[in-house]
């Protein structure tokens, strides 16, 4: 195309032809023109959640909860909301990131084909795709409906955990497929076991990429909602007990405060949607972060 | 003599050392019991899978049989009355409608997209600009419901009003009581949503393309466009139509933005402007807290019925990809 540029070539070999210039013009603006659109969306959401949250993010938004404090009053904070989080976030975490390393570390280490891994991994797509809702409907039909236990942290933690979970499969296998199997074989070759050689060379050298994985997930099952409303229910005062009783999070207090008609309810919501996508988008930057500087070694 | 009782003191006790190793090692067992640990894990996967479908029959099944009215094509919802009449013609229609539109939005966008930051864009800058799309996909749904509801439907007010003033003879555009909570601004909310995941699959399989295949085109003379015409496009075919059925899945799945944007009000109309329209995971969300013990089951049985939509998109959309996988 460079070539078009010097008159001096003969014009039927080199020159473009004016459709064609313009139909590739046209394009490239399109393409443009959509990434443009999509930054839209993005900046308006960044821009209303922080000039509209940032009114109440104050001290008193973090130190108290909504016990006695109608929908009209002014005050009152999430302070409950962000325990409940980050409690049931802990949970989720305990559950599902050890057994989906271990899954990621069947089909990597173990599975070499064999249909019961090519099954697993397909259900593992399969379940990304499962809405959190469903989730959610689940753990009500197996926990809450069919064993009598009633709404909890926990529960919610539970739901999550089936969301968390195929992500952090995911993230821990292609981590896994980038450690050369050279330090496998070395690892091998001195007459290391297999369960030792997976513990203590593979998983070390992959860990900085499980690591922000794990990240990513959390972030991702931090902001769900809907398993939450189902299971872990609402309430206005601090519930530091996972185990038992409704326990408020951060996306439910959105939820609960947004549903209100009073401008300091709604002002509220907007301020726990600031810090949740605070929360959010600082783990989003750390994963990168590690990923970025702590690549496997043989990269 | 002495000598060799020294050494048979010697290789005895080198085979006691040698004893006392093994049984400290951890290897054989350790191997054993770590195998079985993951092995377990990865089966746990496909038992949890299997106990969602088995426990969401289980317990829809007692409201499906007390349910008088036509399950698949009746429009109340009512499960907690005597008798309880309930039906997901709406709600399954209300899912259909919205997702579809989200995703006849969001395709073209998020696959220009995922062009632009592979061909289009200054290499340096790519992995930042990816980064940006990225950002969309990790703001939270309920950011997205409390900016719809609070923002975006008072802008989409104007919009409904605006094509229902001017564009009513197209059907889809008719009708009355316009205004922001419609199904339109919860397919366009859904559509964002949906746009990353469309546009970072898309540039997966973008990236895959054979350098031969682009730079033989480039060497017969190609402009850009023609590149991505004849070499790209067509190598990333299957591709596309597998990330845009994953993000029609998440679409349907999707709940509190569409539950926050939606006003609830009944009825199946083609007219997406009007204020109202129901979905499945909408429905849920909205009357969990006020449902009885047989609402409950009958949400439950809407929610199996999402289940069962989502799963057969999700695996046709992962058995395209596998495909593609063994014959490229």
């Amino acid at each position: 195309m460079s070539l078009a540029k010097h008159g001096s070539a003969p014009t039927s070999l080199t020159s473009v032809s004016m459709g064609r210039k313009v139909k590739d013009r046209l394009v490239q603006v399109l393409v443009y023109l959509a990434f443009a659109l999509a930054v839209i969306p993005l900046v308006s959401v960044l821009w209303m959640v922080i000039k509209n949250g940032i009114g109440r993010f104050d001290l008193d938004f973090f130190s108290f909860s909504q016990n006695g404090i109608g929908p009209r009053d002014a005050g009152g904070g999430a302070y409950h909301a962000i325990i409940g989080t980050l409690e049931q976030v802990l949970l989720t975490s305990v559950m599902a990131v050890p057994l989906g390393i271990l899954t990621a570390v069947y089909l990597v280490e173990y599975g070499q084909d064999r249909r019961l891994a090519r099954t697993i991994s397909f259900f593992v797509d399969v379940m990304t795709g499962i809405p959190s809702i469903v989730a959610g409907l689940f753990i009500l039909a197996f926990w809450l409906l069919l064993l009598g236990f009633s709404f909890s942290g926990f529960a919610g933690a539970l739901a999550l955990a089936i969301l968390m979970l195929p992500t952090v499969v995911r993230s821990a296998e292609e981590m896994l497929k980038l450690v050369p199997n050279e330090l496998r074989e070395a690892s091998f070759a001195l007459g290391v076991p297999r369960w030792r050689t997976v513990c203590f060379v593979v998983l070390p050298t992959a860990l900085s990429g499980i690591v922000s994985g794990v990240m990513l997930a959390v972030a991702r099952v931090m902001g769900e909602t809907a398993p939450l409303l189902l299971l872990v229910f609402v309430t206005s005062s601090i519930n530091m007990n996972p185990f038992s009783g409704p326990q408020m999070a951060l996306p439910v207090f959105i939820w609960d405060q947004a549903g209100q008609p009073n401008d300091t309810a709604i002002a509220r919501a907007w301020t726990a949607a600031l810090t949740l996508i605070l929360i959010i988008m600082a783990l989003n930057l750390t994963a990168r972060l590690i990923a970025r500087l702590r690549r496997p070694a043989s990269r | 003599m002495t000598s060799q009782t020294e050494i048979g003191e010697k290789g005895t006790a080198a085979a006691e050392t040698r004893r006392a190793a093994r049984a400290a090692s951890t290897g054989r067992a350790g191997d054993r019991v770590f195998a079985i640990a993951t092995r377990g894990s990865g089966i746990l996967v496909l038992v949890i899978m299997a106990a969602i479908a088995v426990f969401l029959i289980w317990k829809a099944l007692p409201a499906l049989r007390s349910d008088e009215a036509n399950f698949v094509t009746s429009q109340e919802w009512s499960p907690d009355s005597t008798p309880a009449r309930f039906g997901i013609a709406q709600l399954a229609f209300g899912t259909v409608i919205s997702s579809f539109l989200a995703l006849l939005m969001a395709t073209p966008v998020a696959i220009a997209i995922a062009l632009f930051i592979s061909f289009y864009a200054p290499r340096r800058i790519a992995g930042g600009l990816s980064f940006v799309i990225d950002l969309l996909a990790a703001v939270p749904s309920i950011i997205y419901g409390l900016w719809g509801l609070q923002f975006f439907v008072t802008k989409m007010d104007d919009v409904a009003v605006f094509l229902n003033d001017n564009a009513s003879w197209i059907p889809l555009f008719g009708g009355d009581s316009v205004g922001g909570r419609s199904i339109l601004t919860a397919s366009v909310v859904l559509a964002i949503m949906i746009l990353p995941i469309i546009s970072s699959i898309s540039r997966e399989v973008f990236q895959q393309v054979p350098q031969a295949n682009i730079e033989a085109a480039l060497a017969l003379g190609a402009t850009r466009w023609e590149v991505i015409r004849m070499a790209v496009l067509p190598f990333g075919r299957s591709g596309m139509v597998s990330a845009a059925m994953l993000g029609l899945g998440r679409a349907l799945g999707e709940t509190i933005a569409v539950a926050m944007v939606l006003s609830t009000a009944s009825g199946i109309t083609l007219h997406i402007l009007k204020e109202g329209g129901n979905t499945f995971a909408a429905n849920i969300a909205n009357t969990f807290a006020e449902a009885g013990a047989n609402g409950r089951g009958a949400l439950i049985a809407s929610g199996l019925v999402l289940f069962i939509i989502t799963l057969i998109v999700n695996m046709a959309a992962r058995a395209i990809v596998a495909r593609r996988k063994e014959f490229v």
